[in-house]
């Protein structure tokens, strides 16, 4: 898979715009689903994930091949994420939520640090569930819990996605875990 | 399991993340077997990952492709242009070279003016230079928008740009003789005359 994204990464690097279709279609759901997971809505996901895209084909020049095209596009899509999250307003939904709701379900329009009264969380399907406490999770564990168990990276990617020491992914992952067990040990 | 030591914890992480010792895991395996407070615990973070695994894949919303593709910035002649600036550096810095070598070698391109190198015993008829039967030019002749009619000797090089060289039967050139028409000629010409200039300049 490789040698076809850096074939068409010299297609598009010579001017051939069309061939980074091939690359979003390669790469789109699992960039959308770290995006989703990492914002918990999905026209911000939606919107996120396609800027990423955008950027990535803007600064592909500066992209390196002999590394891993995945990597480098994670980082760009959870920086993105990392900035919307710091910017957010709690009461930003309020007026997201009325237009085009077509298959979403109010839970899918939580902001992420808000609590749900405890007999509601419990009526919450497992799905809507499991995306409610990863969204309570602080953003520093989120973002290592997803990439490394709905993502299934390995550790040493992680540390270059987010691009910090492979100590403190390991040290985010732990306190991570033991901030979700707390969660649901408290239900 | 407040009596428990802290690096307890700390070993069911690395289990986690599967680079535990050998060592310290037969530690967790002897302690997990005695203290049903860390058994409960491990049991937990066991279920807490796979509570979080269990999250069902999502997949990006329909017609997402083309949606990045629209929004992508068309690509102008102006980005691609850089784009090959920044991919050719060697070629640009041939380019900038060529181009003020260029103006260098139009400024002295020939106009329309007629010239010729001034040599005594001579003969200028209009735009005909003669060299007389019976003489000898010493040094070289070049004429520019002019033609050359050669009945005596040169002792030298002759160049006619922009014009004919016409040769009697009694002449003699101990030089080369040489007649430029074209542009590309002129050019070259006036090429090899500097590196010329230049080879006299570090022979001096």
């Amino acid at each position: 898979m490789d040698a076809l994204v850096n074939k068409r990464i010299k297609q598009v690097l010579k001017g051939d715009q069309s061939a980074f279709s091939d690359i979003v279609n390669l790469y789109q759901h699992k960039l959308y689903q770290i995006c989703y997971r990492m914002l918990g809505n999905q026209q911000e996901a939606e919107d996120i994930s396609q800027e990423a895209f955008v950027r990535a084909y803007i600064n592909l020049h500066t992209f390196d091949q002999k590394r891993k095209f995945s990597t480098w596009l994670y980082r760009i899509g959870t920086n993105l994420c990392i900035d919307r999250i710091r910017k957010k307003k709690p009461d930003y939904y309020l007026d997201a939520e009325v237009a085009g709701t077509d298959g979403l379900n109010m839970y899918s329009q939580i902001a992420s640090k808000e609590q749900l009264p405890e007999e509601t969380v419990q009526q919450l399907e497992l799905q809507d569930r499991i995306q409610y406490e990863i969204g309570r999770l602080p953003d520093k564990y989120r973002s290592v819990i997803v990439l490394k168990y709905i993502e299934e990276l390995s550790l040493q990617e992680i540390s270059e996605i987010l691009d910090m020491p492979l100590g403190t992914v390991k040290t985010r992952i732990h306190r991570g875990r033991e901030a979700l067990r707390k969660q649901l040990s408290n239900l | 399991m407040s009596t428990c030591p802290q690096y307890i914890v700390d070993y069911m992480h690395e289990y986690l993340d599967g680079d535990i010792s050998r060592e310290h895991e037969q530690q967790l395996k002897n302690h997990l077997q005695v203290c049903s407070d860390c058994r409960q615990h491990m049991h937990e973070l066991s279920d807490t990952i796979a509570f979080v695994k269990s999250a069902a894949h999502i997949t990006a919303p329909p017609y997402f492709e083309e949606k990045v593709m629209k929004r992508l910035p068309k690509e102008k002649n102006r980005v691609g242009i850089q784009k090959w600036f920044r991919r050719h550096p060697i070629i640009i810095a041939a380019a900038v070279f060529f181009l003020f070598m260029s103006a260098a070698l139009v400024s002295s391109y020939p106009n329309d003016e007629f010239s010729v190198t001034t040599q005594p015993n001579l003969i200028v008829n209009g735009q005909t230079v003669i060299v007389p039967e019976g003489e000898v030019v010493k040094g070289d002749i070049v004429v520019k928008n002019g033609d050359l009619v050669i009945e005596g000797e040169v002792d030298g090089n002759v160049t006619v740009i922009n014009g004919g060289q016409y040769m009697a039967s009694t002449s003699v050139v101990t030089g080369q003789i040489k007649e430029i028409d074209e542009v590309f000629e002129w050019l070259w010409f006036e090429m090899k005359d500097m590196a010329n200039d230049f080879k006299a300049l570090f022979e001096e």
